[in-house]
């Protein structure tokens, strides 16, 4: 691994020891493998209209239009048109489009993971439904493939496929959940060969939020579930399905479902992390082969079961919050409602920000932003939009349902000195939860 | 052979089997690709994958509000042009004329002088997108020689059907046929480059608003 600058200045990190050509024809390869007829209709359908832009929280942070997020796909634009598109061989036969090179791939490595989060906002701006978030997603398997993917993420892809999780070695998780137990005066349950409910864990829970694994455990137990903690598939947030490494996603979706189906169980519960949720919910049937033959839900989805079933009941805090819709929970999830439904139920008054639920801002660190130390001034210009929308709503509280976001969210906070804390759903639910 | 003749004849001809056979080519390479086949459970209440392109083709025809703000110039200034276009061509007596030939279908239609005048605000709308794309920092730099080349022979014969039907330049029959020209280049031209969105955009819009809905998720 190596960090280098492009002769423009731009930062980029190198993996491997490929020769450029090499390099740059792995890219294109793994870009147009697999191409299937989605994603080539919108790579077709780009009226280059520049509405993309105005939604993407990088280019409305710095005004740099290098960020808008159509341009994110520069070099792949070639690959598609000269391997799949239905006109490739008069690309080929005129050599039309054939000018990206390493250098170009180097410089867009850092608009490809620094500059998205994938956050998929521009979908949503697009006026011919182009759904660009996924598209990057393609191009990032490519930069993987050419091993031009930043340090910090190719690191977190390393010790997932070592470890089992990029947090922490799968033979320490037991010790985690046991002392997470403890510390919060939970009966926790690990490795139990049969259970209902598989709980599933992001590395945020086993870093910084180290309560939530015993916040769940703690309402599991109020409702007399069968549940267990499993050592043998618990991590979900799933790098590889950030970093393009399809054949990681592929072996960490596997092992998860696999060993959720061998305890028995009927529901495996997603930690409060949005990837994950995007990860599980949405493709994990694609690397299964198939239906999947049990049920998977965000953490929010089973709060918002177990509140409107009265299964558990909740004291009454009766201030104002906001809620921070995390992307791929609400604006590629579906989830907007439920969480909504919990806070309401917690006595708490929603004072929506100007833009919320599937048209929030992003926190600015999904996508691996955050874990990539590279990015943080441009995190820091998506933050401000978050803060000046959330001090606009003038909520007492500031909650969201992933661990990734309240990261995000609390990095920024302590960079501008702004003295908010970003609270957990889950959390609020066991602190409030009823004995 | 003259002009009008030729444009009128083997010109429209064979750009009419260029615009057909290309149109064809590029949409059945695209749709002919595999798909990934999505066997996550939908949302409970999602609509079926029909519904859901529909939502999606129609929901997409406006911005959402919040995005209106900064896109209000492209937005409106695209209407304007496309609206005008579709009344220039659909609702001119000559072009309906010219359908009816081809289709056997007529209608009725409007004013001349209503055409002239929607033609001219076309043309202005249609330079007015030009010039904005030449000046705004995203847009230069997302563009493509496709954006202008599309854009000229958009242009070209909304500019050739004013000047023939004011007959200003030249005798009439030659305004004509190089209205008629300007036309076969352009059908010739659409299905390579971004004029294709005509079709396109009933295929964009629906995949994602079958992805979407199937989540749950908003469009």
């Amino acid at each position: 691994m190596t960090a280098k600058t492009t002769a423009s200045g731009v930062a980029y990190d190198v993996q491997g020891t490929q020769g450029d050509l090499a390099r740059r024809d792995a890219a294109m390869q793994a870009f147009v493998q697999d191409f299937a007829k989605t994603a080539a209709i919108h790579m077709e359908s780009c009226l280059r209209c520049g509405m993309c832009a105005t939604a993407c929280q990088f280019y409305v942070g710095t005004g740099d239009p290098k960020y808008t997020p159509i341009n994110k796909l520069k070099p792949f634009e070639q690959a598609y048109h000269r391997h799949v598109g239905p006109f490739a061989p008069l690309y080929r036969l005129f050599g039309i489009g054939s000018n990206v090179n390493v250098e170009m791939l180097q410089e867009w490595e850092a608009l490809l993971f620094d500059a998205c989060s994938l956050c998929g906002r521009c979908t949503l701006a697009c006026p011919m439904g182009i759904d660009i978030s996924e598209l990057i997603k393609e191009a990032r398997h490519g930069m993987y493939k050419a091993g031009l993917v930043p340090d910090r993420l190719e690191l977190m892809d390393r010790t997932a496929k070592a470890w089992g999780s990029p947090a922490t070695p799968s033979d320490d998780f037991a010790d985690i959940i046991k002392d997470a137990g403890e510390e919060n005066g939970v009966p926790m349950n690990i490795d139990l060969p049969k259970a209902d409910y598989v709980i599933t864990t992001a590395p945020a829970e086993l870093t910084e939020h180290t309560k939530a694994l015993a916040d769940i455990a703690k309402i599991l137990n109020k409702i007399g579930a069968s549940w267990t903690y499993s050592s043998e598939g618990f991590e979900a947030s799933n790098i590889g399905y950030i970093n393009g490494d399809l054949e990681l996603q592929e072996k960490m979706t596997r092992k998860m479902i696999d060993n959720a189906i061998a305890i028995g169980a009927h529901t495996l519960i997603l930690p409060e992390c949005g990837h994950a949720y995007g990860a599980a919910r949405w493709e994990a049937a694609r690397w299964y082969g198939g239906k999947i033959p049990l049920k998977i839900i965000h953490m929010t989805e089973f709060l918002d079961e177990v509140v409107a079933s009265g299964k558990i009941t909740l004291k009454q805090i009766g201030e104002t919050t906001s809620f921070h819709d995390p992307c791929q929970l609400a604006r590629r999830g579906g989830v907007v409602e439920a969480p909504r439904a919990v806070l309401k139920a917690l006595g708490l008054e929603i004072k929506e920000l100007e833009d919320h639920g599937a048209l929030a801002w992003c926190c600015g660190g999904g996508g691996g932003v955050v874990s990539n130390t590279r990015a943080d001034p441009l995190r820091y210009k998506a933050f401000e939009l978050k803060k000046k929308q959330f001090e606009g709503a003038n909520a007492q509280r500031f909650v969201t349902a992933c661990g990734q976001c309240r990261i995000t969210l609390t990095l920024g906070a302590k960079h501008f000195k702004w003295d908010k804390k970003v609270e957990s759903l889950l959390e609020l639910v066991a602190d409030n939860m009823i004995v | 052979m003259d002009l009008l003749t030729f444009a009128r004849g083997p010109a429209l001809e064979i750009a009419m089997a260029i615009f057909v056979i290309g149109v064809l080519w590029r949409m059945v390479g695209v749709l002919s690709l595999p798909a990934w086949r999505d066997d996550s459970p939908p949302r409970k209440g999602a609509p079926p994958a029909w519904l859901a392109a529909l939502q999606a083709i129609f929901g997409k025809m406006a911005p959402h509000r919040t995005f209106l703000k900064a896109g209000m110039f492209t937005t409106i200034n695209g209407y304007v042009f496309h609206i005008g276009l579709a009344i220039c061509v659909f609702a001119f007596a000559p072009h309906i004329l010219f359908l009816k030939s081809l289709f056997g279908l007529s209608w009725p239609a409007l004013p001349s002088g209503m055409i002239f005048a929607v033609g001219a605000v076309t043309a202005g709308s249609l330079i007015a997108a030009l010039i904005y794309r030449l000046t705004s920092p995203v847009l230069k730099l997302i563009s493509r020689g496709n954006d202008y080349i599309s854009w000229g022979l958009t242009f070209l014969p909304v500019v050739t059907g004013l000047a023939a039907a004011s007959h200003i330049g030249a005798r009439y029959e030659t305004l004509l046929a190089i209205h008629i020209l300007s036309i076969c280049v352009f059908l010739a031209w659409f299905p390579f480059g971004k004029l294709m969105h005509a079709f396109l955009f009933v295929f964009s819009r629906g995949a994602t608003g079958i992805r979407f809905r199937h989540r749950g998720a908003q469009i």
